[in-house]
């Protein structure tokens, strides 16, 4: 076991002891390797980035972390206990949410109820009162709708939010995207490739809320990005991945230098 | 002009969630529950009852059941004329078995087996889905009405093979039977939709509605925010085939007062499959529209063909024009050409028939039949086209239009 203390960033922040440890985690498709043997851990509030060439495993690696792939080796260890193999919804009721590289908003719904979406681990009315909307599914309903309106604030989509999601332009989806998952208070938010395909004033405004999000709730956050300098910028420490292992890892000035991560960068013959 | 969102503040998260936060809908809703509730029981015919208000609320009962299933859950079902079987055949063991049970609560209870009857069928969605599902729930339409007929305890051995409706009391007045009024069976019939109506409405809107229209949207995403997805498509299945049940205890006791096993076949299905896809998926409003469409227009043509055109009551022709005249507008409003050309099409239609009737022209009434089958087919595939989401969304689009008109924005 590592230290629990934590350390504090370049910044100042105080980061905290371990959230989650990944150990020796292998992941195989059939005959495919997709990850081998990699081991880092994610301490609470930090932001994590894990980054890597194409195909390198790293949203495999996130799909992990969520419960949607279970590792053919290796265990996950989540608040201090190691997590039994379950099924992804139980992993979200554990306090993981995360984003997705293709959004996947639900686009029949509109924005508000969408966000609302993000509660539903935390609403737990019965049938019998939710049909009668008497009781404990209408408080339940206020005060969810109460939390979730301070992060539609937050993230200001105010004027969209009752807009249908289809009618969104991509930018302001993958902020829905990013605020449903905040509407869970999560203990840990996983984004996967947050600024793909934005321009770099969406990119701008992407990575504030992202470092907004951090600071203002302490959410623990593990990204995925390809973009170097937002990745740079915004993480405490870089996990490098390159076909399927851990070739870096450590704060971002000591991923820049590592000669490995530069040789998978820009490519050296791997023999 | 009269209808105007102008002024109409939301200052708390209660009044915003309000079912009709415009003002106007819902003094529409009341006006129509009074319609429902007091002016039809008072004016409607035998006729009227019989062949429009009672079969409409029946049917659209049925889609709203159908609707929880195929639209907001997104679980595609062809099971539901047996599902309506199950909720028939189990009111009629239960008031054979206990006759001294309420007429309401047989109805109501009857619900609940259908329901146990589509968790069972609906289990297979949990692997398959979209089409496949379909021919899952195919199965469940074979079995269950091969049943009806082959497992005679269901109808007491009876020798026809039916299920007749006993005459039924409730609080000294026949409320279902050969010996109960139209006005009571409509009052039932009434009083059981509108309760589930509300119910539907509430668990739509709430925090299953949004699981079950996550879960129709994009099961991965769902599953990965915390949705189990057995428990969502199941809790539908069983919310579904409760109100498709109850639906199809009123179908017989209400209504026709006697049912065959293949009442309860494949068309039914089909029927009540068209009325939620033409009344619009993932609405509770548009069971109702589709459910006016598929039962009230075929009934409507009859009349219209059937009787002199010309010599037609004041009233009724008044209200002929009335109704054209306001399709023609509230299509003009919604900026739907091929609607308003339908509209005054069918004014048109109706007028040329009317003078070609004066001229001594007369359709004989089988070709009438037939004719309306085209009508109403045709009007399927227009709808299809032109409104691919269902007259709700038609709706929908008329009062976005409505708020501002006369003004395009």
């Amino acid at each position: 076991m590592k230290d629990t203390e934590g350390y504090v960033t370049a910044d100042g922040r105080q980061i905290g002891g371990t959230l989650m440890e990944m150990k020796n985690i292998t992941l195989r498709f059939g005959g495919v390797v997709a990850i081998q043997d990699i081991s880092f851990d994610i301490r609470e509030g930090e932001v994590r980035a894990i980054i890597g060439p194409n195909g390198a495993g790293k949203s495999s690696m996130l799909n992990v972390i969520s419960g949607f792939y279970t590792p053919s080796e290796g265990e996950v260890w989540y608040k201090g206990s190691k997590r039994p193999p379950m099924k992804p919804f139980e992993v979200a009721r554990q306090g993981v949410a995360r984003t997705f590289q293709n959004i996947a908003l639900f686009e029949g719904m509109t924005v508000l109820d969408n966000v609302m979406t993000g509660r539903l681990t935390h609403m737990n009315a019965g049938l019998a009162s939710q049909a009668l909307w008497w009781g404990k599914a209408r408080t339940e309903e206020m005060e969810n709708r109460e939390k979730v309106e301070r992060v539609i604030d937050f993230l200001e989509i105010q004027n969209i939010r009752k807009t249908p999601v289809g009618r969104l332009p991509y930018g302001l989806k993958k902020r829905v995207e990013l605020a449903r998952a905040l509407a869970a208070e999560p203990s840990l938010l996983l984004l996967d490739e947050p600024m793909a395909g934005m321009n770099v004033e969406e990119k701008e405004d992407m990575s504030r809320f992202v470092l907004d999000v951090n600071d203002e709730f302490g959410t623990t956050i593990c990204l995925i990005e390809h973009d170097m300098g937002v990745v740079m910028d915004l993480s405490d420490r870089v996990v490098v991945m390159d076909y399927g292992k851990k070739i870096g890892d450590g704060t971002p000035d000591e991923v820049r230098n590592n000669q490995d991560v530069i040789d998978a960068y820009l490519g050296v013959s791997h023999d | 002009m009269l209808y105007r969102t102008a002024g109409q503040f939301k200052t708390s998260y209660v009044a915003d969630q309000a079912l009709f936060p415009v003002k106007q809908d819902a003094v529409l809703l009341w006006l129509f529950l009074l319609l429902g509730w007091v002016i039809f029981p008072l004016t409607a015919s035998e006729f009227a009852f019989q062949a429009l208000l009672i079969p409409i609320l029946i049917y659209a009962l049925a889609a709203m059941g159908l609707n929880i299933l195929t639209g907001f859950a997104g679980q595609l079902s062809l099971g539901t004329g047996a599902f309506m079987g199950v909720g028939a055949y189990a009111c009629y063991k239960m008031v054979t078995i206990f006759p001294e049970l309420n007429p309401i609560i047989a109805i109501l209870l009857s619900g609940f087996f259908s329901a146990g009857i589509g968790v069972v069928f609906g289990i297979p969605s949990l692997r398959i889905k979209g089409f496949y599902l379909a021919i899952a729930t195919l199965a469940a339409q074979f079995f269950l009405v091969w049943l009806f007929e082959k497992w005679s305890w269901l109808y007491n051995y009876n020798a026809s093979g039916a299920i007749q409706v006993p005459n039924l009391e409730m609080f000294g007045i026949f409320v279902s039977g050969p010996q109960a009024s139209s006005v009571t069976e409509y009052y039932i019939v009434l009083f059981v939709v509108t309760l589930l109506t509300i119910l539907c409405i509430n668990l739509t809107r709430g925090n299953l509605g949004r699981t079950w229209k996550a879960t129709r949207d994009m099961d991965i995403a769902a599953e990965l925010i915390g949705i189990n997805l057995m428990k969502s498509k199941l809790t539908a299945f069983a919310v579904s085939s409760y109100v498709v049940g109850v639906a199809g205890a009123l179908y017989v006791f209400s209504w026709k007062g006697a049912a065959e096993p293949n009442v309860f076949d494949i068309p039914l299905s089909f029927q009540v499959l068209f009325i939620a896809i033409i009344g619009g998926l993932g609405s509770i409003l548009g069971n109702y529209l589709g459910a006016i469409l598929i039962v009230g227009l075929p009934v409507m043509l009859n009349v219209i063909a059937g009787t002199q055109v010309f010599e037609m009551s004041t009233t009724s022709s008044l209200l002929l024009a009335a109704l054209v005249a306001g399709a023609t507008f509230l299509f003009w409003i919604a900026r739907s050409m091929w609607g308003m050309g339908a509209a005054i099409g069918f004014g048109a239609v109706t007028l040329i028939y009317g003078y070609a009737q004066l001229q001594g022209f007369r359709i004989e009434s089988a070709l009438i039949e037939h004719i309306n089958v085209m009508i109403i087919g045709a009007l399927i595939v227009f709808f299809l086209i032109i409104e691919p989401h269902g007259l709700n969304q038609l709706w929908r689009l008329i009062r976005e239009k409505l708020i501002i008109w006369p003004f395009p924005h």
